[in-house]
Order: structure tokens, then sequence, then C-alpha cells
């Protein structure tokens, strides 16, 4: 096809661990070297292949959590037990090690920084790595469009990002959280799954009019999209990402 | 595998599960849940309030099914493997739906291509040589029960030899083209055609 030849074939890219960060108990952020640049936008994913000394090959996709300006790009990984990618990503990979890229993919889930409407981020567990790609580009590029990131979690120590999140509150930007199994004595956000009347208090007061972005695992995202199409948002403003127990990253 | 054999990453051996499994396109591993993957919320649709339409290439109309019409038409179960262009592949899935050979039978139009069309805006590009002998259906049970909402439901498009977003949710009919028109996905970024086993991901694959 003649627009597949001008967008040119999507290969597999060496790249090279530069920095690895414990982000909590089981996720780790690698920041990825490689010879020539991953453009991004903010919200795409990669794909992943590992390659064992025998030649045995296993992929899977993360998404990027670097702002697209960032100098490289950064994946945050979370170490699924019986997985088969996550575990070598979270617990073997050290600076100098090496594996593929292949990407960025996918357009959809993606944040126009051109559309001045207000963005809603929802985030459930990790589903919050390619959120925190949408709200590092707005920092970066110095964007006004007003954020606010909904973010759940099972208990605090499981927050990522949770000291650069509050670093970066205000100008129109902020993070509301909630916990649903364990919070401590004097937390001060939600204790409790996300919910209509919840997603009523946090939305952009413009009701329905701007844009969502859910992602997280599949029943959360199942709960908290149908939710917000009760409240009045047009689906085809709500935009989801689902994964887990196999439909991500494993 | 038939990709290249890349860069080997220190100390990875990998699970190996099913990957030798010769049902397994390559850079795929094996799921034995039902992921669920779609762009949007799931919408909710009422059986009587659904419809399945053939449109000619003029636009017009070829064939109209109501829900209980469409049920009273013969259906076939149908145990295939499933390949997501995320990489999980299901094997033996049981599907109840009716063979697409059984809708176009006297109505089929001179065309190379079609459209398949969803409720929402989503549409997937097909060729006909891929959805007709017996290779297409629209299903409406998965494993003995109604399909549900978040698997497309009351009815999905079922191509199983392609990669499953090509299998569209929550199908409302077949628009059939003379030239071939890329779909939701195939517009941003994902493979025109879509075979797992030449793993036809993206653009350019």
């Amino acid at each position: 096809m003649a627009r597949a030849a001008v967008l040119g074939r999507l290969t597999w890219r060496v790249v090279t661990v530069g920095a690895v960060v414990q982000e909590s108990e089981r996720a780790v952020t690698l920041t990825l070297e490689s010879e020539e640049r991953i453009t991004h936008r903010p919200g795409q994913h990669v794909d992943v292949r590992l390659t064992a000394e025998d030649g045995y090959q296993a992929e899977r996709s993360y998404s990027i959590a670097s702002a697209p300006d960032d100098p490289s790009v950064s994946l945050t990984v979370e170490r699924i037990p019986d997985g088969e990618v996550s575990p070598w990503l979270t617990t073997v990979a050290e600076p100098g090690d090496q594996f593929e890229v292949r990407g960025p993919v996918g357009g959809y889930f993606v944040w126009d920084d051109s559309d001045p409407a207000p963005v809603l981020l929802v985030a459930g567990g990790s589903g919050v790595v390619p959120l925190m790609s949408m709200i590092r580009h707005r920092r970066r590029r110095d964007l006004h469009t007003r954020m606010r990131l909904l973010y759940s979690a099972r208990g605090e120590p499981d927050l990522l990002y949770r000291t650069e999140l509050d670093e970066l509150a205000g100008d129109g930007f902020d993070a509301v959280y909630t916990l649903t199994r364990e919070a401590p004595p004097e937390w001060e956000g939600y204790r409790r799954r996300i919910d209509a009347p919840m997603l009523a208090e946090v939305r952009p007061a413009e009701r329905g009019k701007g844009t969502v972005f859910v992602c997280g695992p599949t029943p959360f995202v199942e709960a908290t999209a149908n939710s917000l199409v009760l409240l009045g948002h047009e689906p085809a403003r709500v935009k989801t990402e689902r994964f887990g127990p196999s439909g991500g990253g494993s | 595998m038939s990709s290249a054999r890349g860069v080997v990453t220190r100390g990875f051996r990998g699970k190996r599960a099913g990957a030798e499994h010769s049902r397994i396109p390559p850079g795929q591993y094996l799921v034995s849940d039902f992921p669920v993957l779609s762009a949007g919320p799931t919408p909710y649709l009422r059986p009587d309030g659904w419809d399945f339409r053939l449109v000619g290439t003029d636009g017009g109309q070829l064939a109209r099914w109501g829900w209980t019409d469409f049920r009273a038409l013969p259906h076939e179960t149908v145990t295939c493997d499933i390949h997501c262009v995320t990489k999980w592949s299901k094997l033996d899935m049981r599907w109840e739906g009716v063979s697409l050979d059984v809708l176009l039978e006297g109505v089929l139009p001179e065309a190379a291509y079609a459209v398949a069309f969803s409720e929402g805006d989503y549409t997937t590009n097909l060729p006909v040589a891929d959805i007709t002998d017996g290779q297409a259906w629209i299903a409406t049970g998965y494993d003995g029960h109604d399909l549900e909402p978040e698997h497309g439901g009351p009815a999905r498009l079922l191509v199983p030899h392609l990669y499953f977003w090509k299998s569209a949710k929550w199908i409302r009919g077949l628009r059939f083209v003379e030239r071939d028109e890329p779909g939701f996905w195939e517009r941003l970024g994902y493979n025109n055609y879509g075979d797992p086993w030449r793993e036809q991901r993206y653009w350019g694959d």
C-alpha cells in the first residue's frame, strides 16, 4: 500500500537499559536508550521483545510513561506474578542490558494537545502509566489545558509517581486519590472503589464536555466507563484502555 | 518463530507456555481467560432494537434482519482459535452464530471488499474473499450462553483466521465497496489485512 510505504515499517530496534527506578513493590521504571530516537504521542505504547540464548522470543506491550519531549523513553512495568516478560523487566533488568522494542503503537488512546477541552484521567493501578505521559507532556510544553487525575489504588504504597504528581499539582492540574483496600488513619482522599457519585464530584464542571481517558484492569474500566456514560458523557469522548490478568502486559 | 533472531537478552529464559505449540502464531502467547479490549465504553444494546443490514455498493439496502428474524436463521457451532493483535491467543473457543454464507446467499453483490460497521463509529474492512466460503459468522453466543456485551453482544462478527479486531463487536451490518476502505484501527496504524501467521500487526508488516 502506498500509505504504508510512506509511513514505513515499524522495525524492531535494540534498546539499552539506562536507569532502573523502583516505583513500588511491584513496579519498576526503565529508561531506554536507543540509537534512533523513539518519538511518541502521549498515551501510546511499545511492543517489547525479549530473546533467550537459544533464540526463544516473547513479546508484550507496555505503555510509555515519559513525555514525548523527555530525553529518553521510559516504561513503567508492573510485575505480574506468573508473567513471562514483566518478571525479567522488573527483577532482572540492569543498566546496560539490551532488548528490542517496536513502536510506538496505538493511535487512539492519545491526548491531542491542540484540543482545549478539559481532560479527566481515570487510572486504576498501573493504568496510570500512559496517563502520566499526558500529565508530563502538559507540563513540559507548558500547556494550560485543565487536567485532573482520579487515581485508584489498593493502598498508599501502590500509588506510583506520588511525589511527582504532588509537585505537578497547580496551574490547572490536580490529582485526586482513592484507596480501595487500606488507607492510613490520616488519609484525606477517598476510601472506596470509583463509582458514579465520585466521578460526578471530580469531573470538570462542564458536565460531559471534556475528554476522558480511562486505563486500568478490565473490570475497573468497564465500571468506570459505564458510570461516565450514565452521567451523560458522550461515549466517543471516553477513551479506554483495558488490561490484565492476561489482556495486557504479563 | 518467523521473527528474525534479535539481540540476546541477558538472563531471559521465558516461560515457553504454549510457545512451541504449532497453533500459536509468532509473537503470541496462550491465555486461558477471555480478555476484553475495546476503544471506548461498552454499549448495552437491547436485542429488540438491534438489526443487521447488508448494504450494496450504491448505498442501497440488500437485506435486513431484526433480532427475531435473525435468531430464526440456521445457527452453527464454530470451534476455533482466536489471535488478538495485543498478543494473546486462545484455543478452541466455542461460538454459536450464523454463517455469512447464509446471510449473503442470493444477495452478494459484485464487490471485492466489505466494511463491517458497528454500533458507534467502529468499522473494519475485509476482502469479500475472506468472509465467504465458511470463513466468517455473525456470532450471538459464546461457550453455551448469549454473547456478553463486553465481548460484543448481542452480536459480533467472527473471522477467526484474521487478528481479532477484524471480528467487529456490536456489529450492525456489512457495506460492500468496490475499492478497499481502511476502517477504525486500520487508519490508526494497524495492518490493513491482519494475518496472524504472517504477524501483520501494523502498517507495513
